[in-house]
């Protein structure tokens, strides 16, 4: 202890300590936060209490259309054995509660705090068995075939949503969405529960497996970017063929104009 | 027949160009054709674009070919695009994905070659429309109008060839409707579509088929017509727009050497670095997105290149039911029952048979109702031809709306409102939309001839209030220069010509129809202006109020 001691009043002994200290504060934190981590990822099957508060927030802000007991009612649907993915996707997403009442409920900023989307779903869930909240397993896009589900893609979802996910018309004021910037987890709930006037492709129409698969080709081809340039929104001819007659025609009219000018 | 060459260099070059010159003679050639004068003017140029863009397509359509495979045979693909990688699909696809990924410098190709078919055949019909609303169709041009219809046939030929050979799944459905138009067409058509497609849609051989007329067929064709079109423009000089010095007779402009030459080699150079520029920034007809073709998938957004879409556009439009009326109808024969499918049959094939029929006629018809037979090598501003505008307007409308429905999903997404709105809306514009367009065309035309009388017979409004001694108010005018005046007064007039007998005295019923088109188009009409008019307005002139008073001098 002695060489330590001779050292005690060395002009960077302070600087030491000081790097010390905050080497231990900053260890035990992330102790700490790796066990409530963990925890909350045991909690994911809801407590009661949480169930108790989702009824709660249920009766204050969803009862108007869906009805008390979520029975549903004229204005809305009932929720009884939707799931736990259909209420995360809609509230987490902003959908719900719905802005007004249109051929579709539009996206739009979210109204609800993590905690409270998943004390819904919990209510939700508890009411009847529906389809649950993905695991991380399956949104796992490193263990996805981006190929299969490019496959799967177009066979089931492009011709509502266009081959480069960029989304589409659907009848009376419907449209499918744009798939950009969507979240792994909403986009396997929205296949699983089959949101607004979305089809439900179930296990056994596109298995987990095959979900994660889309998941993964959707989410490289946002990654990869456009090869060929600007896309023109993905949307297909009819964009270029207006780029063509607008900016194309431009340029070369502007170039005809110059051209056949002379000083007078 | 022996000429003697007086002529003997004194450099090498000269020697070698005179040897050669003495054998091809092509200092005449250039002596004739460099003389060529061409008048200025900007809406002059869309056909040289289109040639240009021509140009591009087979020197990029070339390199395409050295790495494309037109082969429906199937291979695993195991090029670099990995959201593609294992998949199965046609070699032609494969290859296109290659090009794309795997070429040095082919998707920019690719780019070039899909940019300028576009824009070739977008110039292509600039230049049509230029032609038709300046009234350059006219005698002694009837023919090259025709030639130059049949290109744009061409153009759309090339252009729909093209766009189905990579076989990924946007062209495919394009062959897919195709494959039903075929298939409506009474009797023959399932004939029609097994021949085309050597068996049932889509078979193994369509694409190589296809290969073959985009590369050589069409293109030669294409070539041929280029050929007679421009030998004709050389043969018939090129029209001009009114103006001093310009007459029937003449040309007003720059010879060909070394100004036009020199522009023109120009111009091509710009038009290169123009497509060039777009198809390095902008992506087109990215097929890896697409994916391999396969009959069961239709993506959203699933549309022709712009030119094919206003046939697309009026199947979109066209109802399958009207109410209780099915446009399906089953005709019993001895041998069964045939199906006469009109709800495809009819827009496919009606409109833009109409559309087709009605321009390469035009000429001829307004030769018919003008009685006007006489050579035109000056232009119309299209106001001077009010129905010819009008009618113009109203072909352009008919297109437009087709074009439009075409996009209607899009539309749809875009604005926010409802698909089945957007059809409804279009579909009673494809009946009155032309209606209004001519009418209104009409009106802004004859409106804009008064303005130009006005302005030839009082001046330009100077914007200057005088006030009179006595103290009244009144706007000064100045006067037009000549020159203008010119440009104002002289223009081709149509009249309208009643049905006139034939020499036995008697008025047929085809005469008495064509006096009703003449009545119709040429009832309402503005008179250019006239010397005694002018001379009259002169020597009433210098008194105007603020309000115009001579509104009774304008109409007829």
């Amino acid at each position: 202890m002695k060489a330590l001691s001779t050292k005690r009043r060395h002009p960077l002994a302070a600087v030491a300590l000081l790097l010390f200290g905050l080497l231990v504060t900053g260890s035990l934190y992330i102790a700490a936060g790796s066990i409530s981590e963990a925890k909350a990822a045991e909690t994911t099957t809801a407590s009661q209490s949480d169930i108790d508060e989702g009824g709660k927030l249920f009766v204050a802000n969803c009862a108007t259309c869906h009805g008390l007991k979520a029975q549903g009612s004229d204005s809305g649907p009932s929720l009884i054995g939707v799931g736990a993915a259909a209420v995360d996707f809609q509230v987490g997403t902003g959908r719900m509660p719905m802005q007004m009442q249109g051929p579709q409920a539009q996206a739009k900023p979210v109204q609800f705090n993590d905690e409270q989307i998943s004390q819904l779903s919990a209510y939700v869930a508890s009411l009847g068995a529906g389809p649950a909240i993905p695991d991380e397993e399956s949104l796992d896009t490193t263990k996805g075939d981006a190929a299969h589900g490019g496959t799967v893609f177009r066979v089931n979802c492009a011709m509502c949503h266009n081959a480069a996910a960029a989304g589409g018309a659907l009848t009376r004021g419907k449209f499918a969405p744009t798939l950009v910037g969507v979240s792994e987890k909403h986009i396997y709930e929205a296949m699983a529960t089959g949101p607004q006037n979305m089809p439900v492709f179930n296990d056994s129409n596109i298995t987990p497996d095959e979900k994660r698969d889309v998941i993964t080709f959707l989410k490289t081809i946002e990654a990869n970017g456009t090869a060929g340039g600007i896309a023109l929104g993905s949307l297909g001819p009819v964009a270029e063929g207006l780029f063509i007659w607008t900016a194309g025609l431009g340029i070369v009219i502007a170039f005809t104009i110059w051209l056949t000018s002379r000083p007078s | 027949m022996t000429t003697t060459n007086e002529f003997t260099a004194s450099t090498k070059t000269g020697r070698l160009a005179d040897f050669v010159d003495s054998r091809v003679g092509a200092s005449g050639m250039v002596k004739e054709f460099g003389r060529k004068i061409f008048p200025d003017h900007w809406s002059f140029m869309f056909g040289e674009v289109a040639m240009y863009c021509f140009v591009l397509l087979l020197l990029s359509g070339t390199f395409l070919t050295f790495f494309f495979d037109p082969s429906m045979a199937h291979v695993v693909y195991e090029g670099s695009y990995v959201p593609l990688k294992g998949i199965g699909m046609s070699t032609a696809m494969a290859s296109t994905l290659d090009i794309s990924f795997d070429v040095r410098g082919g998707l920019f190709m690719r780019q070039v070659h899909h940019w300028s078919a576009l824009l070739f055949v977008a110039s292509l019909s600039v230049h049509m429309l230029r032609v038709f609303f300046t009234g350059a169709f006219r005698r002694p041009r009837e023919l090259n109008w025709v030639v130059g219809g049949v290109l744009l046939i061409m153009g759309l030929a090339a252009g729909f060839t093209g766009y189905s050979l990579p076989d990924d799944l946007l062209s495919g459905n394009g062959l897919r409707i195709i494959d039903g138009v075929m298939k409506a067409i009474p009797v023959v058509g399932t004939y029609l579509s097994m021949f085309f497609f050597g068996g049932e849609f889509p078979g193994e051989h369509v694409i190589p088929r296809l290969y073959s007329l985009h590369i050589m067929i069409v293109p030669a064709v294409i070539i041929l017509l280029l050929v007679i079109h421009l030998f004709m423009v050389v043969t018939h000089k090129h029209t001009q727009y009114p103006g001093p010095g310009r007459t029937n007779d003449n040309v007003v402009g720059f010879p060909v050497g070394p100004v036009y030459a020199a522009k023109a080699g120009g111009f091509f150079f710009i038009i290169f670095g123009i497509i060039a520029m777009i198809s390095g920034l902008v992506q087109i007809n990215p097929v890896w997105n697409y994916g391999p073709y396969d009959p069961s998938p239709v993506s959203a957004g699933t549309q022709p290149d712009w030119y094919i879409g206003f046939v697309d556009g009026a199947l979109r439009l066209m109802p399958g039911v009207l109410g209780n009326f099915s446009f399906e109808w089953n005709i019993p024969f001895p041998w069964g029952s045939n199906t006469l499918v009109l709800s495809v049959l009819l827009p496919a094939l009606v409109p833009a048979g109409a559309l087709f029929a009605v321009m390469f006629a035009w000429p001829w018809i307004e030769r018919w109702v003008t009685k006007d037979n006489r050579e035109h090598h000056l232009l119309d501003r299209p106001r001077n031809a009010p129905f010819r505008t009008a009618m113009g307007a109203a072909g352009v409308v008919f297109y437009s709306v087709m074009w439009a429905a075409a996009s209607s999903d899009l539309i749809a997404t875009h604005f926010h409102v409802a698909l089945n709105d957007v059809t409804y809306w279009l579909r009673t514009l494809f009946f009155l939309g032309p209606i209004i367009a001519f009418w209104l065309t009409r009106r802004i035309c004859l409106s804009l001839q008064r303005k130009d009388r006005e302005i030839v017979l009082h001046g330009r409004e100077a914007g200057i209030i005088q006030m009179s001694p006595e103290g009244g108010f009144s706007e000064k005018h100045e006067e037009i220069d000549v020159y203008k005046r010119y440009l104002l007064t002289s223009f081709n007039d149509n009249k309208y010509i009643p049905a006139q007998p034939d020499a036995a005295g008697h008025i047929s019923r085809k005469e008495k129809r064509r006096a009703k088109i003449s009545k119709f188009f040429f009832e309402d009409r503005v008179a250019p202006v006239t010397p005694s008019e002018l001379e009259a307005a002169h020597a009433a002139h210098g008194h105007h109020e603020v309000e115009g008073d001579k509104q009774d001098s304008i109409e007829k």
